[in-house]
């Protein structure tokens, strides 16, 4: 699948967040998606940006324009070296969490994305990948 | 630290959320509410979130606790001005954000809030009339 940009932006602080959620938000526009679907992927990316920096212990977000035929989209890669999610499932499931959350990120962001895709492994790290289609 | 300003009018607290929250300020928001309502006695605690591109479950659990905290200091939250984008994006999410009255605007949500202050009053009003028959 092409990509016709890329951004790679850190994820140490809340501050970097607040930047990640303003680059998705650019990118939302600038491929033409709906008001309401900028909010889908914008909050999508808040939760996982925020799962990386919380649960991950920080790490990087990949910010990405894709093309497929006349289709384009935008693709969000989040990724850590942090200490995995031993069961994918549970913590998939709307109110399972372990650091006193809502529990409804990760349910959440799959929700509001068109294409989600989740690998985790215990002791190495966790990669998240969602993308929104205009 | 930036801190976000709390307006007090009549018996209400008004708070206009305008930037991007991030941590800190959502936890310095939530002690600064608390105190001031302590202190003033408040009963209602506006939220203009008008400003607010997206609300995410870090922002929901945020105005789950302002509204939890208040309702044992005896006040009511009111959050308004949600973006209808917003309000679509939440159900989807799975935020119920219950305990939270939502009105469309300030004015509404005043109103709101000022016909809790006037049923406290009649309340008031009519245990003295009880006490003094
Ligand atoms: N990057 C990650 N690394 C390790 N564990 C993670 C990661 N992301 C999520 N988890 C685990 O999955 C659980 C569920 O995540 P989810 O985002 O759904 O809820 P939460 O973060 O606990 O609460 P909320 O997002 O509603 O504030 C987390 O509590 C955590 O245990
Ligand atoms: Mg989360």
């Amino acid at each position: 699948m092409p990509v016709a940009k890329t951004d790679r932006l850190p994820i140490r602080s809340g501050e970097d967040v607040v930047r990640v959620r303003q680059t998705v938000r650019t990118r939302a526009i600038e491929i033409g998606l709906s008001l309401v679907d900028q909010t889908k992927i914008v909050t999508a990316a808040s939760e996982l940006a925020r799962n990386t920096l919380d649960y991950g212990g920080g790490g990087e977000a990949r910010v990405e324009v894709v093309h497929e035929g006349a289709r384009r989209g935008v693709r969000l890669t989040f990724e850590d070296q942090g200490p995995g999610i031993p069961d994918l499932a549970k913590a998939l499931a709307d109110h399972f969490t372990t650091g006193g959350g809502l529990g409804l990120g990760l349910g959440g962001a799959k929700r509001l994305s068109n294409e989600f895709h989740i690998e985790s492994t215990v002791g190495v790290g966790t990669r998240v990948t969602i993308a929104r289609w205009k | 630290m930036d801190r976000i300003p709390i307006l007090k009018l009549g018996g209400a607290l008004i708070v206009t959320i305008q930037v991007d929250m991030h941590d800190r300020l959502a936890l310095a928001l939530e002690e600064d509410l608390t105190a001031k309502i302590a202190s003033t006695g408040a009963r209602g605690v506006l939220i203009d979130i008008s400003a607010l591109e997206i609300v995410d479950s870090f922002i929901g659990r945020m105005l789950d606790n302002i509204a939890a905290v208040s309702r044992v200091l005896d006040a009511d939250t009111v959050v308004v001005g949600m973006r209808p984008a917003v309000a679509i994006t939440l159900v989807e999410l799975g935020l119920e954000l219950t305990g939270i009255k939502t009105a469309l605007n300030i004015e509404r949500g005043m109103a709101l809030i000022r016909s809790r202050l006037d049923e406290s009053k009649d309340e008031a009003r009519s245990a003295r009339a009880r006490r003094e028959d």
